[in-house]
């Protein structure tokens, strides 16, 4: 009996507060297999694609690149490399715009291709991983330029890197995939459910034995029976679970689908990994498992094209770089013009002020929304404190009181609040019926907060030069005034000193003398 | 903030204030019936009187202001406030004590404060008090529930008292009025009498007093039709209802000479108008669910409490009031606990 507790404890799935049932869209594009994009004539390969510093370039401008061949390195301990993702020239380093909510423009590596699709010499694959140094293993996902695929594109060399403090005995594979029509995950599952597995076993290598727990949204039993078989045919039954888990959207959120496998909360301001737990996304294993197995590097991914202004949606494996009206056009270009073209989901995406950017590692799906789909809220009116953003949101924020004090620009109170516990899944502005853009005033406030925070810091900087330059002035001033005093009494103590003074006296008779009689000669 | 609205979420948003207004007014309608049927047109002719001054206020003000005036009107809040207003004052209620509530609840109570959504107090409400407090004997004057079946007031009737005070002819105030089942059980409990005795009287019917029952029932129909379609939740209603039901209850069983039944306490006078709709406003009240419950029961107790110990027969208006001062601070002390923080409260 008591042998049998712990297994009933480990099947129990816990709840977050709130949370949207939404319509999930995902019948739009998950009815065909992954097919190939084209390959472009131009490539826009974007040096920052990740959380931390852009990639620095290696290869030359005009030089011949070959496919997986590294063009930039990464830049510092948080950063990814970067790989060509086709054969061709490589015809200019230059700012483009890229993927990013700001709409800004960004260094990309542009590469005409050539339309060989030759591979560089790739490095050796790693079949015998678990006799090899894990610092090795880490050094080969760096080298390939894994990110978190899932949105947050954190390199994962450092998240498999946890520090000695923390023990880590849980590795979760996030394939909730929660956002609706967004359905790259799921596609993935059912493919290449045995380089997901793969790729968990290596992870789980890396961190030393955890156990691995899957967690799916009970929506893609497909997906979900894939990773079963793949699991029964592998060794790893004895410290692997697979959960289908209720469909309830975020529930693919880190923290949120931490809290649904192990009943654990990740406090406020830290990381999973100080609750001993590592989150990866589905993609991201399976990217793992490419790099480390087969040597090749992540130059592609899965992207859902979809949205009821595409003509035909569906998923497609794209070379990273890829330009996103290319994708559009594969996918059978527009139905009807779209009233918004965005990137990623419904609910966290952003807008894309054109299809004119390229694919980059993180984009999950291109989303073409129509006039009904993505309906214009109108003006925003009051908040009238009813309170169903309170309802909903699953970091059990209070986002009416947010609201008022991000809009009275009142920082310190909204951080009193807990602006920083957002995590901006949108639920809130989902149901408000005053139709306040909730979350665009919650970026807008955590910006203001770093913005300040910065200034600060380079306020506080700026003074601790001019401290620093007034106290080294000083120095010298006191170095200078204790040379002086040490020189006099160095004289004061010279013995005979009165001596000299009268020879000083002499000479300075002679020296008036001479001078005297010089000007008689001259005269 | 500057710049076009760009940020998700970017799909259809399912709630809109004015479609939440909507539900409410819907809701609203079988009470409406009911209370139509016992006491007659005035009701009616109250409700339109009301909206009319109040949406004609929120315009003028908005023209004040220099703020479009469509989104205003078109939220439906002052139809609310004014409906509310309307079905909780006497039917025969001189037209000028409309248009004078009307005009203080949305001129002072609302859009001195900045309009939906900024008025601390609920308005239709204030304006209740501010009306029984300057006309005490025209807000507490009702029909009897069963004198229209005797003398049935038409419409053109209803008009004529309500707007030039005359009652038709060879009738009396005196044959048509009666007090409310509150103020009767009040008085003729002051006066000594047992509650057996005060239920001699033609006036009560099973629970409270006759037709007045049944107004609650259909109150408490729209309530339910709130709840199911999710535009209130239970919190401050169940609350409510059942602190003062408790409070009752322990009284009652202590002396039932002197104390009603608690369903008396339930199904007389405002109670379930306002728990279901009243204290229910989301701009006046809390916003926590904790501070919902905290609202919703301090409101049933002030409730037993004025009316059993206070000046005034019915009490639901003065204890919303109270409240809704004290509903800040309330959410402040009932912030719930946030995803990975061990403590409660955001002060520090
Ligand atoms: S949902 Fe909107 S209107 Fe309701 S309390 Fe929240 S912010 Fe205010
Ligand atoms: S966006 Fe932020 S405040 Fe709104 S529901 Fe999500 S976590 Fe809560």
């Amino acid at each position: 009996m008591a042998a049998l507790l712990p297994l009933i404890g480990r099947r129990r799935l816990w709840t977050f507060h709130g949370g949207l049932h939404l319509p999930d869209e995902k019948a739009l594009s998950n009815g065909r297999a992954v097919e190939g994009a084209p390959l472009p004539r131009r490539l826009i390969i974007p040096l920052l694609q990740h959380i931390g510093a852009p990639a620095r370039p290696i290869a030359q401008v005009g030089e011949r690149v070959l496919k997986g061949q590294l063009l930039a390195l990464a830049d510092g301990n948080v950063s990814a490399c970067v790989h060509a993702s086709s054969s061709g020239t490589l015809v200019a380093i230059e700012d483009h715009p890229v993927p990013h909510p700001s709409g800004l423009s960004a260094p990309c590596a542009v590469i005409e291709t050539d339309g060989e699709d030759t591979w560089a010499e790739l490095p050796e694959p790693m079949g015998g991983y678990p006799q090899l140094d894990p610092a090795e293993i880490r050094e080969r996902i760096r080298w390939a330029g894994v990110v978190g695929l899932g949105g947050a594109s954190f390199p994962s060399s450092v998240k498999l890197n946890p520090s000695t403090d923390h023990r880590i005995r849980t590795l979760i594979i996030n394939g909730a995939e929660c956002e609706p029509y967004i359905t790259c995950d799921d596609l993935l599952m059912r493919e290449r459910a045995g380089s997901i597995l793969a790729g968990a076993r290596i992870m789980r290598h890396l961190l030393g034995g955890a156990r691995i727990l899957i967690g799916i949204e009970d929506n893609k039993p497909e997906a979900c029976e894939a990773l079963r078989f793949a699991l029964a045919e592998t060794d790893m039954r004895g410290y692997t679970e697979i959960r289908s888990i209720p469909t309830l959207y975020p529930s693919g959120g880190e923290k949120q689908l931490i809290r649904i496998l192990t009943g654990k909360e990740v406090p406020s301001h830290a990381i999973p990994a100080q609750i001993g737990i590592v989150c990866q996304n589905v993609g991201t294993a399976a990217a793992v498992a490419d790099a480390v197995l087969e040597g090749r590097p992540l130059i592609s991914r899965i992207v859902t094209v979809t949205g009821r202004a595409i003509g035909e949606p569906r998923n497609l494996e794209v070379r990273i770089g890829t330009p996103v009206s290319e994708l559009i056009a594969r996918a059978g270009g527009y139905r009807e013009r779209p009233r918004k073209l965005v990137c990623g989901g419904p609910m966290m995406g952003f807008d894309l002020a054109s299809a004119d950017v390229p694919v980059t590692k993180s984009a999950n799906c291109i989303l073409a929304l129509t006039e009904a789909e993505a309906p214009d809220p109108g003006p925003a009116l009051a908040c009238i404190r009813c309170g169903r953003c309170a309802e909903v949101c699953p970091a059990k924020l209070l986002p009416q009181q947010l609201y008022w004090h991000a809009r009275a620009k009142d920082l310190d109170r909204a951080q009193d609040y807990h602006l920083f516990d957002c995590i901006e899944c949108g639920c809130c502005a989902q149901v408000c019926p005053s139709h306040i853009p909730l979350v665009q005033y919650y970026r807008y406030a955590k910006n203001e907060v770093w913005a300040r925070e910065q200034e600060k810091r380079s306020a506080q900087q700026a003074r601790a030069r001019h401290e620093a330059r007034q106290s080294r002035l000083e120095r010298q001033e006191r170095e200078r005034k204790a040379r002086l005093r040490q020189k006099k009494a160095s004289l004061d103590a010279a013995p005979g000193a009165g001596q000299s003074e009268q020879d000083a006296k002499k000479a300075a008779i002679a020296a008036a003398r001479q001078r005297a009689a010089a000007k008689k000669a001259s005269a | 903030m500057s710049g076009p609205v760009v940020s998700s979420p970017h799909g259809p948003r399912p709630y809109r204030v004015d479609r939440v207004m909507l539900e409410v007014l819907l809701a609203l309608v079988p009470g409406v019936i009911v209370m139509t049927w016992f006491f007659g047109w005035g009701t009616l002719i109250n409700i339109a009187l009301a909206t009319l001054v109040a949406v004609a206020a929120e315009a003028s003000i908005m023209l004040l202001r220099r703020r479009p005036v469509t989104p205003a009107i078109g939220d439906y809040s002052a139809v609310v406030t004014a409906v509310l207003f309307a079905i909780s004052v006497p039917p025969t209620l001189p037209w000028w004590m409309t248009l004078l509530g009307m005009l203080f609840a949305i001129v002072l109570v609302k859009q001195l404060y900045g309009g939906l959504g900024y008025n601390p107090f609920n308005p239709a409400m204030a304006a209740y008090v501010f009306v029984l407090v300057s006309y005490p004997v025209a807000m507490t004057t009702w029909l009897a529930p069963d004198v229209l079946a005797e003398h049935p007031l038409s419409f053109a009737e209803s008009l004529r008292l309500i707007f030039t005070g005359a009652l038709p002819t060879g009738l009396e105030w005196d044959a048509l009025s009666a007090a409310t089942p509150l103020d009767e059980m009040r008085g003729k409990l002051d006066q000594g009498l047992r509650i057996e005795e005060i239920r001699q009287s033609p006036l009560w019917g099973d629970f409270g007093g006759r037709g007045w029952e049944w107004v609650a029932n259909g109150f408490l129909l729209g309530g339910l039709y709130l709840l199911w379609r999710r535009i209130i939740t239970w919190h401050i209603p169940a609350a409510m209802l059942l602190a003062l039901m408790i409070a009752a209850g322990i009284f009652w069983l202590l002396d039932p000479e002197t104390h009603p039944f608690p369903a008396f306490h339930l199904f007389s006078g405002a109670a379930i108008l306002g728990a279901f709709f009243i204290a229910t406003d989301p701009v006046s009240a809390c916003t926590t669910k904790n501070g919902q419950l905290i609202f919703g029961a301090s409101i049933g107790l002030l409730v037993f409490a004025i009316r059993t110990w206070g000046g005034y027969p019915d009490a639901v208006a003065f204890a919303v009031l109270l409240m809704n001062i004290a509903a800040p601070t309330i959410d402040h002390y009932t912030q719930p606990r946030v995803f990975g923080h061990a403590k409660d409260r955001a002060d520090r």
